[in-house]
This record gives C-alpha cells, structure tokens and sequence, in this order.
C-alpha cells in the first residue's frame, strides 16, 4: 500500500511531454523543547509557559518556590497571576488588571536583568491570522502599561498565538471569555 | 431497469476504487451538484482488468465528484469500444452521453504498460483526444487524474484540477501536522509534524516550496520548506509575531505580517528571508496579504478604517485602495487566478461565510452558511473553493464551486482539519 505513496510523486511520462521527477518528500518530525501536553487543566497551554507548575492561570502555580523565596512562585504575592481578560473585539486593559500588571512592571523595572513574554491570544472565532494579530494587540496593551510604569522596552517581547491555544476548549461565550487574554510569561519557566 | 444500471454502475466504481491498494486519509463526498450535468460515459479500458487499481473508476470518480459530470453507464453496448473508431455515436447519444472515453492498456516488455485513451465528441461526430501515455504501474493513479483532466478541459473547456495536490494541516491531541495529500484525498503524505501549532501553508507558484507558520518555538515564525528535499529554513523570525507568508508570482519573494516593529504590518522579502523592507505604513492592524496573479498588487485584510475590511496595495508606488464596504468584518482575501475577482471571509449577523466579489461591479456572492466557515483557497482553474469549518466541535474541510452550485464535503475519520491550501496546476 505505501508504495503508491511515493508513486504519487513521480511523474506521469506522456508522449510528447517533459517529465517531471521528483523525490519523495522526508518529513521532518519536530517535538518542542518544554513540555508538551499538560495534565488535567483541560486547554491548559504549556507552550510558552514552559517549566513544571506554571500554567498561566490565576490559579497560583504549584511547583517548587512557595514562600521561600522567589515571588513570581509566591502564591500570596500578586506576581503569580498572570492573566489578563479581555471583552470581545477589544484590546483595552480592564482597570481589575491594572495592579497585577503594575506589580509585574516594577519587578521588572527592580531587575535589569529580567525578560518577560507577553503572549496574546484570542477566541476561536474568525480567522486564524487576522487573530494573531489581534491576539498582538492585547499583548502590545500590556506591555504598554508596563513600560508607562517602568519596565523597559528591551526586557518585554510581545508575540500572539492568535487563536490556536484557547485556555478552555469549549464552543460557547464562558468559553470564549477565557480564551480572549493576555499571559504574562518570566524568562526561564 | 434505467436505475439498477446505474446503480450497478456505481457499485462498480466502487468496487474499483475498494480493491484498490491505496487509501484515501481524506474522502471527499458531493453534498450538491449543479443544476446541469455534462453526460459521459468513461468505458473501462481494453486490458484494464489486468491492474488492480481501476484507472477509469478513478477517472470517473474525479469527474463525477467535481459535480459537473453525469457518468452514463456503458454496460449493454457490445461489442465494447476501445478505440475511437469503433465508438457507433448514435447508440451513445440513445443512451444519452454526449461524450464516450474509451481506451487501451497495453504491457510493454520493459514493464511499463502503453495507454492509449481517446474521447469522442458522440453529437458532433468528433474525436476530441486522442493520447498515448506509456507508464509504470506505479504511475497508474496520476494516469487516471491525467485522463480526467483532458476530459474535463475538452467538454467545459477549463482546466481540471484532478492533478493537483491540496496541503492541510491536522490535529490530534496536541499533535500538529502539515499534511500534503492528492486533490481527491488520497496518498496524504506528512510535510512536518510538531507538538505545537501549524498554520498558514502556502505554496510557491510551482509547487516545489511550502512556506507555513510554526509555533514550535513558542511564537509565529515562517518556515519555507523544499517538498522535494524535505529540508527547510527560518524565513522569518524577528522580534514579536511572524506570520501570513504569500508567495509573489514569480517565486522569488514572499510577503509577510511582522510585528517587529510595533503593529501588525506587511513586510517583503526574498523567498530566503533577505532583503526585508516595510511596505504598509499604518497604526492599525495589516496582514493577510495575498499577491495579485499579475504580482504588481496584492490583497490585505486592515482595519486602518475601524473595522476589518479588505483592500489592495499597489506593490510599485504603495498606493492603497479598499474593496470592501459593506458589513463590519471582511477578512482573508484570496485571489481569482483570472485575476478579476476574489473569494474571501466575511461575518455577517455573527455568522463567517465564505463569498466572492467580482472586482468590475463589486458585487458580493455568498456561497456558504458558516457559521465558522474560514480559510478559502481557491483552485488552480478559479472553479473550486476548499475551506474549514466547525462540524460537531471538531474541524473539517469543505469545498463549494465559486459559482454556489456545487458543494463538496470532505470527510477525515479521525482527526481535526484545518488550514486548506490548494497546490498549482502541475507543469508539463
């Protein structure tokens, strides 16, 4: 049966015609560095965030930290939030958002040092690259609002995943709320 | 008595296409014809029973599945014609055909087998082909693509796309995979697999390149991938989002969506990233660029005037012009390769519906009911729209003629289908 997988591609010799070789084509099998599928948060996106325990989502990240030390771990500290919703066809930064954005600004603007991604994401809905677009402009709203409170330009990138990994997988508006967001991602989880 | 034979004759297709060898990932279905069918009857090959794999079963099944064709049943007309010559014109036109195939396959002693096909015009008396092709079996299925094609280009007088090849992308769990399979579904073959998204496959002008969107390095960078080396480069990966390749005409450059910059904004360069240079200068969102055929202009979706809508950019003197006026979402322009009009997105009462514009009297033809339809792509020959929609929570693939009429649906078994992107007409 494959080998008319290869016949498909070589070319139909036809008299008074050019032949057209062609090889057969090598896929190229990519698996991403960090981790791949989560466990249990259903629509939960691993990509990005990177590392064990952080998902993204207001709920404090579990993993190794707690209170010992590093307070983007902290699940008491305003810093392990990490996300930020927004209404339907918007990208205006709800004033709820504003002291976690603020507090992540300032460890920021504390820590020369220190990068961070913002990733913007969109719902399911339309198409696919006029979402990351979209999805870019949440982030870009973001960051804005950090840099106005002093981090700086070069310490943040902004990137979108436009429609393609929705916090909640599911088809209805509760779904939909969740998915339109922007996340919050420190260098290095 | 009429019916049974037709039946018959479907069960006979059938029956060819089942013991062939090969299998189709993807199944393509006629959902609605058009109004008016051409009649031809596609007699089995002298010497055809000699192969497993059906040539003229398939033949018939592209020809029948484009919805344009009405296949009549041959069965009864003894003795069977395999050459021009021998077809009686009148005792087809009784049984209503305006057009018979008939043929030969013929085992040459190197292996490769000789088919002779012919087509006869069975009102106007004429012979409307005649073609030799000496093939290895391997190439039996091409063959019998081939063949459908010049009966389709004789008797509508446009190009058949049965040769051609469509890329899609597939989701399964978290796995993503850029798929490239023939025009009737069958031999899908894996371009690149990841654990994270693929999007935005985009052929070059002669089918040899696929340049796609990947996400496997946790943000929209375009690939540009050779099909017949399977090697690929990063064409673009600059800071921010990277996204939305288009191919220019000739092959040589590719337009891009990057975010570098600050906005969404539309980019050119050469096919291997060099020579990049801005080419939309707006506050706003611009992407989705897609070159006109003649390649002086391209397609963009912006909503530099508050809402998404679509306009074209003249590549030379950056002059800007918008398309579209009414409703509030107009979105993912793709050119007609005739280059007078376009299929594109629109949302309207919160529905996405595939439609097309003609470009002399702007006026807007819907030709799906959404509600999430998305990502058209048209056929080499203008006649066929492939696009994804949503069908029980999960993604699937249809196909509507860009004249309404006919409607296809193409049906996967397991997977989430996503992103169509119809490959060009093949050279030769």
């Amino acid at each position: 049966m494959r080998k008319f997988a290869f016949a498909a591609l070589v070319a139909v010799v036809l008299a008074g015609c050019q032949t057209q070789p062609s090889q057969p084509t090598a896929p190229i099998d990519e698996r991403s560095g960090a981790g791949s599928t989560s466990s249990g948060t259903p629509g939960a996106s691993t990509s990005g965030t990177g590392g064990g325990g952080v998902s993204g989502s207001n709920v404090p990240g579990g993993g190794a930290g707690g209170a010992s030390g590093n307070p983007l771990r902290d699940p008491n500290n305003i810093l392990s939030r990490r996300s930020v919703l927004f209404d339907f066809d918007s990208f205006v930064v709800k004033d709820e958002y504003r002291p976690m954005i603020e507090a992540h600004a300032r460890y920021l603007a504390q820590n020369r040092g220190a990068r961070a991604t913002i990733q913007g994401h969109t719902d399911e809905r339309g198409s696919r690259e006029y979402n990351i677009a979209l999805g870019q402009r949440r982030a870009d709203a973001i960051k804005r609002m950090m840099t106005l409170v002093g981090a700086q330009d070069s310490q943040i990138e902004t990137v979108s995943f436009g429609k393609e990994k929705p916090r909640n997988p599911g088809h209805d508006e509760a779904a939909w709320a969740q998915n339109r967001r922007g996340d919050i991602v420190h260098a290095g989880e | 008595m009429q019916t049974f034979r037709r039946y018959l004759l479907a069960s006979l297709a059938f029956a060819f296409l089942s013991v062939a060898p090969a299998r189709a990932q993807l199944t393509i279905e006629i959902v609605g014809g058009a109004g008016t069918t051409i009649p031809v009857s596609i007699v089995p090959f002298e010497g055809e029973l000699a192969y497993p794999l059906g040539v003229t079963g398939i033949a018939g099944a592209d020809l029948a599945r484009s919805g344009l064709f009405k296949l009549v049943d041959y069965s009864g007309i003894a003795p069977r014609p395999s050459r021009a010559e021998d077809v009686r014109a009148a005792d087809w036109r009784a049984r209503g055909a305006d057009a018979v195939a008939v043929g030969t396959m013929r085992p040459l002693s190197d292996g490769r087998v000789e088919v002779r096909f012919a087509l006869v015009d069975t009102v106007k008396q004429t012979v409307l082909a005649n073609q030799i092709y000496t093939v290895t079996p391997a190439q039996f299925r091409a063959t019998a693509h081939k063949i459908a094609d010049v009966i389709y280009e004789k008797l509508t007088g446009d190009p058949g796309v049965f040769s051609t090849r469509i890329a899609y992308v597939t989701k399964q769990g978290s796995r993503y995979s850029l798929q490239v399979a023939d025009a009737d579904g069958y031999e899908p073959q894996t371009i690149v697999s990841s654990n994270e998204p693929l999007l935005s496959p985009r052929w070059s002008p002669d089918g040899t390149r696929i340049a796609y969107v990947s996400f496997e390095q946790k943000k929209p960078v375009v690939y540009v991938q050779s099909l017949t080396t399977g090697t690929r480069q990063s064409v673009a990966n600059f800071r921010g989002s990277n996204s939305a390749p288009a191919w220019s005409p000739d092959g040589r450059r590719l337009a891009v969506t990057l975010t570098r910059d600050g906005g969404s904004q539309l980019y050119l360069m050469n096919a291997d990233g060099s020579d990049v240079r801005r080419i939309t200068q707006s506050n706003a969102i611009d992407t989705e660029a897609y070159f006109m055929p003649d390649g002086g202009s391209l397609l963009f979706t912006s909503d530099r005037g508050g809402s998404p809508q679509i306009y074209r950019l003249n590549v030379a003197n950056g002059a800007v012009e918008r398309l579209t006026f009414e409703g509030s979402y107009n979105v993912t322009p793709r050119p007609l390769p005739d280059g007078r009009g376009m299929i594109f997105v629109r949302r309207e009462g919160g529905r996405f519906q595939v439609a097309s514009m003609d470009f002399d009297s702007r006026q807007v033809q819907v030709l799906t009911q959404g509600p999430l339809d998305e990502s058209p792509s048209v056929a080499p020959n203008g006649k066929l729209v492939i696009y994804a929609n949503e069908q029980g929570g999960r993604g699937v693939l249809a196909a509507v003629s860009t004249d309404g009429s006919v409607r296809q649906r193409l049906v996967s078994p397991a997977t989430d289908v996503r992103e169509p992107a119809w490959g060009p007409l093949p050279r030769s």
